[in-house]
């Protein structure tokens, strides 16, 4: 699209936005300023909290009933959208501006069927009248890459899976035909490789009708695969922006250098020294820690049928290492872990844990295994009871399993929050009043409180931003180094998993597909679908190093 | 949909015969039988035959052991025939059935009501963008909700009938005389439809679909009554089931503050006479009422919602 370099068909111009709280009024946008040019695709990139979202859904003058958009000018299409009355912009949203929303699982109305939700735009912008909208809808469909469009028309969301439901939100996005899409985080909440195909179709699609997207995004990586132009966003503004190869090669800010630097899907190929990386993956083999043989788990279905949620596999976790365990959502890979942590009775097999078979543990075995084996949660928002103080969180398992004295406790909590490094004055304060990461240390220390042998990660940095999830892979390794802790990291992330795991087995619709040293999963993956996940990692294009970076130069 | 039909189907007739035996429990614990009861009235009990009252209670089937009783009463109850009243020596059936339409009249006149305002308050409640209105709003449910029936009864009657001589003040005349007691009637409950519908609405409001549908370009009528209220009704839908027991507990003391003829009053009356029969014949009835309601609820709500069918009663999910 090299000869449509007019003017701007969006130009955001000292947006400030702010939030009125119970207490006092946060400043979320301070004077955030971009463009985007008739069918081209700029990325807005920022960590979580930057106002990135903010500032795309000011857009379409979306914004939460406590926020207000306090000045800066919206020009679209040669009119401001800021000044505009509801009215006026009911016409713009949804005909003009088309909103991929960031969370398929909830972003659709779960009483209404998909194909009256498309068929909703085109009867509100008088596109199509009774008749013909169901069948516009269907084409919508279609056009979204929804398989089997007229089956799914006359579904409900909650029968579609989230890549089918993204898919629907994007027939809703572009079925008025709009010249711009907002697109949220369209795909963070997808498994890699839908992740993959839902941003290649969608990127397909807007260039063969020449519409423009603003691609607002956590991840870098995706940013340099699929933008022309990036746009960096801290604290309220854009610090930085441009051709998307510029930003990725020669960042000129240092906030974006620094999230360059954490971006895991971009660092991957990059040397990085960590403590617990795999020096020789020839060391001498540590003892055996943990075995599983044969898992089987069947989850009952109404009428009696049954789905093997987890397939005959075998694993074996040695001291002092890690091993990831990676697969999509259902693969099966969380119930295998919470088999080996016996919360979950496994239908068939066995679990051996440090020469003991516990696979039908109970009473005082099964406490002992309790003790020795440890979870730290995906999401610490949820994980904490929220009416603890953090010295409470962290003495938990000493109380339950009446570890020392009330003194000995408050000494032990202050030292594991010292190991977490999280300063001695945290303990008296609530999750609240934590930041993510933070949170995610105190779950850690938790874990570590009884010294187990055993922590199962159960994707523990997923729900926290890439800056933060290096902080917390750091430590990770960093407490697992000259000691004999194991770690059982469960991930979709393979780029995560390249920075802390040993060893990988690689999960696939309930059985394990390949294992093997880190080094060899990535450098010589044996099997097709570790290939393909390898390949969905985003950033492909312009991982640094990799030689060929193809960088969409016909766009920028 | 099938097997979710026959589930609650199932519960409903547990529910009924579990009604049934603890009423029939806790009124057989009671001291007294309405035998010694009548014989006692008005008189000591020393000028009356003895003889006399056993041939009474055996003629009731009171001399018996507990469970040839129970089993007895069940299975006639299982057959319609839930014994005869002591007080008017007639079938309790037929006591209820003379009083059943003036309360049917006031219960589901107060029950429409009650949505139709407390429905409606939610609605306004949470549409107006106003905050000063939607906090005045807002603070009207809990004010009904704590004002007790037969208070906000009289009030009325003071208002409308003494004072503004609008409407009559008591006794069956009619659909005006119906107004006030249903009005009465759907104070406290209306309250708790809004509270809940209001909560429901505010929370829906803020679900991500609806940003979705105001991407769309919805408008905000469109929002609140096509995309909202359809999923937050269900609180509220389950919760009307539940205040039905309350409306009927209810129509008890507004059929006594406006002198109704009723099942409010039978009820009252049948208590103060200790006729046993009678009492239990209103609590099995009202809670085949409650019962009937919310089975009409529950097989409602999966027509609001189609994931509730899909669910089958029972949840699945792959950890």
């Amino acid at each position: 699209m090299t000869g449509r370099d007019d003017a701007p068909l969006l130009e955001v111009a000292g947006l400030h936005v702010s939030y009125l709280t119970r207490t006092d009024r946060v400043q979320a946008v301070r004077g955030a300023g971009l463009d985007v040019r008739p069918g081209e695709i700029v990325a807005l990139v920022g960590e979580s909290g930057s106002g990135k979202s903010t500032t795309a859904h000011a857009v379409l003058r979306l914004l939460a009933p406590n926020a207000s958009l306090d000045a800066g000018t919206v020009r679209f299409a040669g009119r401001d959208l800021a000044a505009l009355s509801e009215r006026e912009l009911r016409t713009v949203r949804g005909a003009r501006i088309g909103l991929v929303p960031q969370d398929p699982g909830v972003s659709l109305n779960p009483v209404k069927r998909i194909g009256e939700q498309v068929a909703e735009v085109l009867r509100l912008h008088g596109l199509a009248t009774r008749r013909t909208a169901p069948l516009g809808a269907v084409e919508a469909l279609e056009r979204a890459g929804m398989p089997e469009p007229q089956v799914r028309a006359r579904q409900y969301p909650h029968e579609l899976s989230g890549g089918m439901r993204q898919r629907a939100l994007i027939a809703i996005a572009i079925a008025a035909g709009p010249e711009l899409i907002v697109a949220d985080e369209p795909t963070s909440a997808l498994d890699v490789t839908v992740q993959r195909r839902i941003l290649d179709h969608l990127q397909h699609l807007t260039e063969e009708s020449g519409t423009a997207v603003l691609l607002v995004t956590h991840d870098l990586g995706v940013a340099a695969d699929r933008a022309s132009r990036i746009a960096v966003m801290s604290q309220g503004r854009v610090v930085e922006s441009g051709p998307a190869r510029r930003i990725i090669e020669d960042p000129q800010d240092a906030y974006t250098r620094r999230l360059l630097r954490s971006a895991p899907s971009l660092t991957a190929v990059r040397a990085r020294p960590r403590h617990a990386a795999p020096a020789q993956p020839s060391e001498p083999a540590e003892p055996v820690l943990v075995t599983a043989e044969n898992l089987v788990k069947d989850f009952p279905l109404p009428r009696g049928r049954t789905v093997r949620a987890v397939d005959e596999v075998g694993l074996t976790v040695h001291r002092g290492r890690t091993l990831a365990l990676v697969g999509e959502s259902g693969s099966g890979k969380s119930t295998t872990a919470r088999m080996i942590l016996r919360l979950v009775p496994p239908t068939s097999g066995r679990i051996v844990f440090d020469g003991e078979d516990v696979t039908a543990a109970g009473g005082a075995a099964l406490r002992r295994l309790r003790r020795r084996a440890q979870l730290v949660y995906q999401n610490p928002y949820a994980s904490l009871d929220p009416r603890f103080s953090i010295g409470e969180v962290i003495t938990e398992p000493l109380r339950a399993f009446r570890v020392g004295d009330r003194a000995s406790r408050a000494a032990r909590a202050r030292e594991l929050l010292d190991r977490v490094a999280l300063p001695a004055a945290t303990l008296d304060r609530r999750p609240a009043e934590l930041s993510g990461g933070q949170r995610q240390r105190v779950a850690i220390a938790r874990a570590l409180a009884l010294e187990p042998d055993l922590v199962v990660c159960d994707e523990p940095v997923s729900a926290l931003d890439v800056s933060v999830q290096a902080q917390v892979l750091d430590l990770l390794a960093e407490l697992q180094d000259g000691t004999g802790l194991a770690y059982l990291f469960i991930s979709h992330d393979l780029a995560v998993v390249r920075q802390i795991a040993h060893r990988v087995a690689v999960m696939r619709a309930g059985r394990v597909v390949e294992t093997g040293e880190t080094g060899a999963i990535f450098g010589d993956p044996a099997h097709d679908y570790t290939r393909e996940l390898l390949a969905a990692i985003p950033g492909g294009d312009a991982r640094i190093g990799a030689p060929g970076a193809r960088l969409l130069e016909e766009r920028t | 949909m099938r097997r979710y039909a026959a589930l609650r189907l199932a519960q409903a007739a547990g529910v009924l015969w579990a009604a049934y035996t603890v009423s029939f429990l806790v009124l057989d614990l009671l001291p007294g039988d309405p035998v010694s009861a009548m014989a006692g009235q008005g008189a000591d009990q020393a000028g009356i035959d003895p003889a006399q009252i056993a041939r009474l209670k055996s003629q009731y089937g009171f001399d018996e052991p507990v469970p040839v009783q129970y089993a007895h009463h069940l299975g006639r109850a299982l057959r319609g025939d839930l014994g005869d009243s002591v007080s008017a020596g007639r079938p309790v059936t037929s006591v209820i059935g003379e009083a059943l339409p003036s309360t049917l009249q006031l219960v589901v006149a107060g029950l429409a009501l009650a949505v139709l305002l407390g429905g409606g308050l939610a609605l306004a409640a949470t549409y107006t963008s106003r905050r000063w209105l939607r906090q005045l709003l807002l603070s009207l449910p809990p004010l009904g909700v704590s004002v007790p029936a037969f208070w906000a009864g009289l009030m009325l009657v003071e208002v409308f009938s003494f004072r503004a001589r609008l409407l009559p003040a008591f006794g069956n005349g009619g659909p005006r005389g119906l107004i006030l007691p249903a009005v009465t009637l759907a104070i406290p409950t209306g309250a708790v439809v809004a509270q809940v519908l209001a909560k429901s609405l505010l929370t829906t409001l803020d679900e991500p679909y609806v940003q979705t549908a105001r991407a769309k370009g919805a408008g905000r009528p469109r929002i609140h009554l096509r995309h909202a209220l359809r999923n937050a009704s269900l609180p509220a839908l389950t919760v009307v089931g539940v205040l039905v027991g309350q409306l009927m507990a209810n129509s008890v003391v507004t059929e006594t503050v406006f002198s109704r003829n009723g099942l409010g009053r039978v009820t009252a009356a049948a208590v103060t006479a200790q006729d046993i029969p009678l009492v239990q014949g209103v609590v099995v009835f009202g809670a085949l009422v409650f019962v009937l309601v919310n089975l009409a609820v529950d097989l409602l709500c999966p027509l609001l919602d189609p994931r509730i069918a899909a669910a089958g009663g029972r949840r699945w999910s792959p950890a």
